[in-house]
């Protein structure tokens, strides 16, 4: 088993994984912490839009749309796929 | 006393405002400050208290300007009751634990109570009080239930002993209160989520947005075509026009009097479009043509609003509208402007850029026609065919564009990126959608009339005093060389500074052609502002701001207006 860590806008629709880490400056961990995205939480991702469009994940059983840029930033171990 | 409601942005506080202060509601938006405020009375024992319902934060350290505005409320505040949403208290909770690190009596109110249910998530309640300090009531704000209970434990209200923290030790504190508090057990997905999860995916996202918004379209006319045809229109016909026949050979048919109220008759009928009296066309045109149209928009609107949907059109239309130097959730101001412009000037506040703002602002203020305006178009112009509609619309529709694309190239500035979080869906409930109608409808008719009225008073006066004739010889070239029109329809677009509905209604007596009638409207609908959308672009831009909105507005107006009368 090899351990895969991507950002959002690499994960796949349907895929799962965990956040490591949040790049980039403080202005930008901290509008996405105050809105509970932060390392240590499991997000699965439910789409993307084309064209460098927002990502939206799953995470607490609540949907989330983050813009591409933040969205690569936020870095996430993924979970071994499961059959 | 003040109390204040605070909470993440779309817990429900608004709900329980209402619910706490009932119909004596006295809502009035504050000038002056970034983001408003609404603010109520209750009567708690035999004390009346001020209710206010704060904007939305995440946070008490700022990251928005509603988050700030919501920082520096709470110095004024005696009693905080925290709106949570019990869905998903992890996330609720840092606002939360802040709160009670502050000096202010809190209570916490548990809200969509009911939906934890249905999501297996099962809280105890008990231990969460042990654990915050604080009373904490479950509540479901739509059903009101748990209001009285949040309403007797108000005066239970503490602050407790919480030590301060820091960012990380927050989140470390509240994993430790999730854990003893709450279990969730899986649950399959149920329809909604299916359907939540398909909106947002391009393709069937995009299928989905096309059919909602040509549904909501064709129901907004049915219904405003109904209400014009079946309701509203026979009792003027049938009631109205014979008492006007009464008064006028009781006027003598003729005068000062007859003029300013009944306007111009000819023959046996009453042509309340063009006669222009104030109890013909003062009242036809607000009630028999706009109105209807009001009623139909706003139901629609608000039924969208609450069933959750608009965050997801925010959510496709991203890509989309960061061309037009906005990003996506500057589709909701859009939206709002199509009903009217004021308020979606207004609404422009939740983009987090002044450069977004003034970019959301202008288009909107050129490009969006207000529901009023569109009424009286579709009562015009669609009587000489859909397609003559259909050219406005999509004319104004390209200026939005074109214009939008240039503006993200010009404006200074950065947009940042699109950050929501996208509600589940809810079957919206009647009692709130009705609500907000009415209270739209009735802010239409308490702002609306008074100036339909003064439109129309000067409209006459200036008519009898013969100043029309010199205005409108001054500016035959540009309205007769560039624009085709007759120089008489200069009047409208002067008009059109006090009410578009109006405007538009003073263009049915010139007996224009088709054409002509598409450029008058294209023309109305762009340039310049009605007076209250000018004081809030104003208020909201700054002198500067509006100052070169407008310059935007007249210069796209003519060269739009002038390319339409010389092209087609």
């Amino acid at each position: 088993m090899s351990e895969r860590v991507i950002s959002l806008t690499w994960m796949q629709t349907g895929q799962s994984g965990t956040i490591i880490q949040i790049q980039g400056g403080i202005g930008l961990a901290s509008r996405l912490t105050a809105l509970g995205i932060r390392p240590g939480k499991r997000v699965t991702k439910v789409s993307s839009m084309f064209i460098r469009g927002p990502v939206i994940i799953e995470m607490d059983r609540t949907q989330l749309a983050i813009g591409f840029g933040m969205a690569n930033r936020v870095i996430v171990k993924l979970e071994e796929t499961r059959k | 006393m003040k109390i204040l409601l605070m909470g993440n942005p779309n817990v429900g506080k608004s709900v329980i405002f209402s619910r706490l202060t009932g119909v004596n509601v006295i809502a009035s938006n504050y000038p002056g400050t970034t983001v408003g405020y609404t603010k109520g009375f209750m009567k708690l024992g035999e004390e009346k208290v001020e209710v206010i319902d704060v904007p939305g934060a995440y946070t008490l350290k700022s990251t928005s300007e509603a988050e700030e505005v919501a920082r520096q409320m709470l110095e004024s505040g005696d009693i905080v009751i925290n709106v949570v949403n019990a869905t998903n208290l992890e996330r609720n909770l840092f606002l939360t634990l802040q709160l009670l690190e502050r000096n202010i009596p809190v209570i916490v109110a548990l809200n969509m109570w009911d939906d934890t249910k249905h999501r297996g998530i099962d809280i105890e309640l008990d231990k969460l009080r042990q654990l915050l300090g604080v009373p904490v009531i479950p509540t479901v704000a739509t059903t009101g239930e748990g209001i009285k209970e949040l309403v007797r434990s108000i005066p239970r209200a503490i602050s407790p002993e919480m030590p301060v923290r820091n960012r990380d030790e927050r989140w470390v504190a509240i994993g430790s209160i999730i854990e003893q508090v709450q279990r969730v057990t899986h649950r399959h997905h149920t329809w909604r989520e299916r359907l939540a999860d398909a909106s947002v995916k391009p393709l069937s996202g995009g299928v989905i947005a096309l059919i909602v918004l040509v549904s909501a379209f064709f129901i907004v006319r049915l219904i405003g075509e109904s209400l014009i045809g079946y309701v509203i229109g026979p009792q003027f016909e049938n009631f109205w026009a014979p008492v006007i026949m009464k008064l006028s050979s009781f006027l003598g048919g003729d005068g000062f009097l007859h003029h300013i109220l009944i306007g111009k008759i000819t023959g046996e009928e009453v042509n309340f479009v063009e006669s222009f009296g104030l109890l013909t066309s003062g009242l036809y045109v607000p009630f028999a043509m706009v109105l209807p149209y009001i009623i139909a928009f706003y139901l629609m609107l608000g039924l969208l609003e609450d069933s959750g949907y608009l965050p997801r059109l925010a959510v496709l239309m991203d890509t989309v509208m960061h061309r037009l130097g906005l990003h996506g959730y500057a589709i909701i101001p859009t939206l709002l402007g199509l009903g009217c412009n004021v308020p979606a000037i207004l609404a422009t506040r939740i983009l987090e850029s002044n450069r977004e703002r003034f970019i959301a602002a202008t288009l909107i203020s050129i490009a969006v026609p207000c529901a009023a305006l569109q009424a009286m178009i579709f009562g015009l112009l669609g009587e000489r065919g859909g397609q003559y509609v259909a050219i406005v619309y999509g004319t104004l529709f390209v200026v939005w564009v074109i214009l939008g694309v240039i503006l993200r190239y010009v404006a200074r500035g950065f947009t940042p990126e699109l950050l929501i979080e996208i509600p589940p869906y809810r079957l919206p409930q009647w009692r709130t959608v009705l609500q907000k109608l009415w209270m739209r409808v009735y802010g239409f008719l308490g702002e609306a009339i008074p100036i339909i009225f003064g439109a129309i008073l000067v409209i006459n006066l200036l008519d009898i005093l013969g100043i029309f004739g010199a205005i409108a010889n001054f500016t035959a070239p540009v309205v007769t060389g560039l624009l085709g029109l007759p120089k008489e329809a200069v009047v409208a677009l002067v008009i059109g500074f006090l009410r578009k509905d109006v405007a538009v209604g003073m263009l049915a007596p010139l007996a224009l052609t088709a054409k002509q009638l598409v450029v008058g409207s294209v023309v109305l609908a762009m340039s310049f502002p009605c007076i209250a959308t000018f004081l809030v672009l104003l208020r909201e831009l700054g002198m500067a701001g509006m100052l070169k909105t407008t310059g935007i507005m007249v210069v796209v107006a003519l060269i739009v207006g002038g390319l339409l009368n010389a092209v087609f």
